[in-house]
């Protein structure tokens, strides 16, 4: 188990205060001003040779993606945004962070803002998130009172300000292009890249989007070293990580842990084991809802990164792990994940706004049994010709779960259709 | 996508109240300059809070005069985004999250309890006190299943619930009650039931951390004067939005 003194987010149940005094206490903003002094080339190399991978889903080398901003300020001021829409069904980490340990987020936007040269971050929400806007909120207020943001922050002689921003019901605006729309008062519908944001994001500046863990764990790897996160986790997979574990299992929970342990050791250890017993498990969604299912033979020995999962063609994503005991109709349990996606997609692409709909639909006959066998292939058919063909990765989020059920659990959706023919007395065209 | 249309009935006029117009100031105030419209989705929420939880279109005329905007641009955002309510909703609208892993745990038996005592979704109960509806994953899934009561008061969120509970909640909700948000069981916000396993180290809180740092790991040899970037640290002050020197 990873130690308590390595962990990042030493209130992440909000046991103890979220304001300012006790956040310093717990080591938050110890010598922010002077990491800062170190220069912002310096603070963008720890990063890169931390091995910190962006925590939003897509596991981007956070210190590269901040390289790419321009390295001086042109006529545009840059801009941090800070991704706080978490909607990915199985994810509820940034919550935590942001009601809990709201100062570490504030230390980082300060100090990646820093390093990409921009005065101003703003941090989205999503907008049911309205208790934790309202608590970042009143850290942030603190933050200026005690002057380690607004003017010359922390006597860096830089200055930086933070607002809170939030959308209002649309998980499309998490993914980052979508969210710099909504961010300028529009439906939040993905743009085309390029460009990309590092070139013009917001209002057309230069802008980089990071996952609110991303930023929240930057200070804390400056002040205790690249190599100690680097050294969590297997190499190319680095650091600690808040992983949430849900579903049937004994206690359901977030905690952070190192990358890389193995999935049965997550759940073992800090979720009290699945529902019934290991041997009870049917399979598991180890990366939020948006990853391939995995059936339990995988699931006895497999590691919890980003190389690990998608060797096994599933992913990390938001590290969202979705336990389901013997007792899931696994039909049933995708075709949910499929309404999301058809109720979540903005609708500007034909393969996912069709495609969607339309997944959703053969799987809603199928968890009764009423298709045909070769309707099957059809699905995957049709799940395969909406991924890598649509402007952002909604269609593909859309796609992977309905291939992982096919790969996997085919033969619960043919005893399915097999069942309501003998019921029906249809008979069964002999499956080739 | 979700399709939503505006209600029949319309108000014929809205005015943001005292209260609503000191927000919509305070959130005015976060953009740049010529880039008001980003205020369109807050000023939306503050409208349908004031307008007792939903948006006329009268509200969104208001919203687009004042932010310069096309009618049509604040239409569009008010039917994109689910959280706005274009038609009248109860005093307290129950959001029952329906999306798998809530459903794992049992969603399905909120809903029940719902339809029975208020009605088919949408609907709103005949003492005008409730209406509910399911929603997409609220980002609370360690604590599933879950529902978020909005009302004039707030936007709380009510875990770990089953059968009981919920039917326990809406009758101290009925009973003008303001029930305490979080877990219905015994557990601290995401943290797992029983005894903790982890953050129990003393010296993460005794103040051991706060001790100036001796040395920063891998800093350069060199004295920090030194590596004071020039570039970094702007004589001037420098306006906030306009990006340094
Ligand atoms: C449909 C969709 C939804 C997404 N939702 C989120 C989200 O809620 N939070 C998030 O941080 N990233 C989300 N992402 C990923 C972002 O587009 C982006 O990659 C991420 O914010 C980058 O931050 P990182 O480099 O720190 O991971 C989403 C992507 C897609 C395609
Ligand atoms: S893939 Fe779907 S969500 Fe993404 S832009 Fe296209 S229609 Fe919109
Ligand atoms: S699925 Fe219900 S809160 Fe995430």
């Amino acid at each position: 188990m990873l130690a308590d003194k390595d962990r990042i987010f030493t209130n992440l149940y909000g046991r103890e205060d979220w304001r300012l005094p006790a956040a310093k206490k717990r080591g938050c903003w110890n010598g922010t001003g002077d990491l800062m002094a170190l220069g912002s080339e310096w603070i963008i190399d720890q990063i890169k040779a931390s091995g910190l991978r962006g925590r939003g889903g897509a596991g981007f080398p956070t210190g590269l993606k901040w390289s790419f901003m321009p390295k001086e300020v042109g006529k545009r001021p840059h801009y941090l945004v800070v991704n706080a829409d978490e909607s990915e069904p199985g994810t509820c980490k940034d919550r935590d962070m942001m009601r809990h340990d709201p100062h570490l987020l504030i230390e980082g936007c300060l100090i990646a803002s820093f390093a990409m040269k921009a005065h101003a971050a703003y941090i989205y929400l999503r907008g049911e998130y309205v208790f934790e806007r309202e608590r970042l909120q009143a850290a942030i207020d603190e933050a200026y009172e005690a002057g380690l943001i607004g003017k010359n922050a922390c006597g860096s002689g830089w200055d930086f300000d933070l607002f809170v921003h939030h959308g209002a019901g649309a998980y499309i605006c998490g993914e980052e292009t979508a969210l710099l729309e909504s961010l300028e008062g529009k439906k939040g519908q993905p743009r085309l890249k390029p460009p990309f944001p590092a070139n013009a994001g917001l209002y057309g500046c230069p802008t980089t989007v990071n996952n609110v863990e991303s930023i929240a764990v930057t200070p804390t790897i400056l002040r205790r070293g690249a190599d100690w996160f680097s050294s969590f986790g297997r190499p190319g997979n680095a650091g600690t990580k808040v992983y949430c574990i849900s579903g049937h299992v004994n206690n359901p929970c977030n905690v952070e842990e190192a990358m890389s342990i193995p999935l049965k050791e997550l759940i073992e250890t800090h979720a009290g084991g699945v529902r019934g017993g290991w041997e009870n498990l049917k399979a598991v969604i180890p990366g939020g809802s948006s990853v391939p299912c995995l059936p339990r033979d995988i699931c006895d020995t497999v590691l919890m990164d980003f190389d690990a999962l998608s060797e096994h063609k599933s992913g990390l994503g938001t590290a969202g792990v979705i336990v389901m005991d013997q007792s899931t109709d696994m039909v049933q349990a995708i075709t949910r994940l499929a309404y999301f996606y058809k109720h979540e997609s903005c609708g500007q692409c034909t393969p996912c706004r069709e495609g969607t709909g339309w997944m959703w639909r053969v799987l809603t006959r199928m968890c009764e049994g009423k298709a045909e066998m070769s309707e099957i292939d059809m699905l995957l058919n049709v799940s395969q010709q909406i991924e890598g063909h649509t402007i952002c990765a909604l269609g593909d989020a859309a796609a992977w779960p309905v291939q992982g059920l096919i790969r996997h659990f085919r033969h619960e959706i043919e005893d399915k259709i097999n069942n309501y023919r003998v019921g029906k007395n249809i008979h069964a065209v002999a499956a080739e | 996508m979700a399709s939503r249309h505006l209600a029949k009935e319309q108000p014929k006029t809205f005015a943001f109240s005292a209260e609503g117009e000191k927000q919509v100031k305070y959130w005015l105030k976060k953009y740049p300059k010529g880039k008001q419209r980003s205020a369109v989705i807050p000023m939306l929420w503050i409208a349908q809070k004031d307008h007792g939880g939903w948006v006329p279109e009268a509200a969104m005329r208001v919203i687009g005069d004042r932010l310069d905007m096309a009618y049509i641009r604040v239409l569009e955002v008010a039917t994109f985004y689910t959280m706005f309510n274009l038609k009248p909703v109860g005093k307290h609208l129950i959001q029952v999250c329906g999306t798998t892993p809530c459903m794992l745990r049992g969603s399905g038996d909120l809903i029940k309890v719902c339809q029975s005592r208020i009605g088919s979704a949408g609907s709103i109960s005949a003492d005008g006190n409730f209406s509910w509806a399911e929603v997409e994953c609220l980002g609370a899934c360690v604590n599933a299943p879950m529902v978020q009561v909005s009302n004039r008061d707030g936007d709380l969120y009510y875990e770990d619930l089953d059968e009981a509970s919920m039917n326990a909640l809406l009758d101290e909700l009925a009973s003008g009650k303001a029930p305490i948000p979080g877990p219905r069981v015994d557990r601290v916000t995401s943290a797992p039931t029983g005894e903790s396993i982890t953050l129990t180290d003393a010296s993460l809180f005794d103040g051991s951390r706060a001790k100036k740092l001796k040395k920063i790991p891998n800093a350069p040899a060199k004295t920090k004067k030194a590596a004071v970037p020039k570039k970094a640290a702007p004589k001037a002050k420098s306006a906030t939005r306009k990006g340094g020197k």
